[in-house]
């Protein structure tokens, strides 16, 4: 079960991915932007980080690095992609996911401990969790703010692909719990096929109890049981 | 093959919330401009690059602004270019005319 983390110049999640996907048993490799090939690898993880100092727009310029030819065409053929932050936003500029992620309404870096409320439970992400269920995951993101037109909103909404909502305490999605203004609080997303999964929060950061919150344990454990289904 | 110089104007689309444009005009405001009315925050790229005609100069522009400068999601843009003079509209017409 082999797992790889694509590192961009200017990626700085990649270690905590790394250890994440290390620590529920994938054999774990990193891959350069410029290498070519994810053949081998049964998962593809994105890594938070501001690839290319986010010139231009974030994730613009990682979206056209040789590997991500790869990384769509791992996706198209059905293998789990899952991109974190700056991921997300990579995923977006590369058409896997529709939208964008844009400043942040408050216009400030947000670093900081928010609740999503888990909307698709039936994921390979989240099999692990249960719906409705709500994390506690840190975000730090200064572009997370999503936006899409209408009609893309609606088709998300219709077809259930919003996975992760920023949500306040009894699990509501006010204005006062979305920490970047996205539309319709939206925290993270799946493809029409629901084996691309891009979000904000940084699961890779809640894997310990002691480091203040072990909420993004499960998202990697769901990947765990499910690629040997996935691959078998 | 001529050189040309291009100029590129990226602009949030209508509609999209500009938190950017919006924070410099409260600035404005504040600073007593109040009949501003709206503040929108784009950016502007000037290339330099040869090309058969002008049209095929702005056809590889407008290629560039497709395939990365520009998100289609939250930016519109617009392409202009010039041959040894201020920037023209990009149609063949006016670059003659502008050259006569």
């Amino acid at each position: 079960m082999k797992a790889a983390v694509v590192t961009f110049p200017g990626s700085n999640g990649d270690y905590d991915l790394y250890k994440a996907a290390q620590q529920v048993g994938f054999d774990t490799h990193f891959v350069w932007h410029r290498e070519r090939g994810l053949r081998a690898f049964d998962v593809v993880l994105l890594p938070g980080g501001f690839s290319y100092g986010d010139y231009l727009r974030a994730g613009a310029i990682a979206r056209m690095s040789p590997i991500m030819e790869d990384v769509v065409a791992f996706a198209d053929a059905g293998g789990p992609v899952l991109g974190i932050c700056n991921g997300f936003q990579t995923l977006c500029e590369a058409g896997l996911l529709p939208g964008a992620l844009v400043r942040n309404d408050v216009l400030r870096f947000q670093g900081k401990d928010v609740r999503v409320r888990v909307e698709r439970a039936d994921l390979p992400f989240t099999c692990d969790y249960s719906d409705g269920q709500i994390l506690t995951i840190p975000i730090a993101h200064g572009e997370g703010n999503y936006e899409a037109d209408e009609a893309t909103l609606e088709k998300l909404e219709g077809e259930g692909r919003v996975v992760f909502r920023y949500v306040d305490r009894e699990g509501s999605a006010t204005d006062e719990a979305n920490p970047n203004g996205s539309w319709h609080n939206i925290a993270g997303l799946t493809n029409e096929s629901g084996n691309v999964l891009g979000l904000m929060p940084h699961p890779e950061r809640a894997m310990e109890r002691i480091l203040g919150s072990d909420h993004g344990l499960a998202l990697f454990t769901s990947l765990a049981t499910s690629v040997p289904v996935l691959s078998a | 093959m001529t050189r040309y110089s291009i100029e590129i104007r990226i602009k949030p689309r209508p509609g999209l919330l500009d938190p950017e444009g919006k924070a410099i005009h409260h600035a404005l405001h504040s600073l007593g401009w109040d009949n501003v009315e709206d503040v929108r925050v784009g950016k502007v790229m000037y290339l330099d690059l040869e090309a058969e005609s002008a049209d095929a100069a702005t056809e590889a522009a407008t290629a560039m602004c497709r395939k990365i400068l520009a998100n289609p999601v939250t930016e519109d843009f617009d392409v202009s270019l010039s041959v040894g003079g201020p920037a023209v509209e990009a149609s063949q017409d006016k670059l003659e005319g502008a050259r006569s």
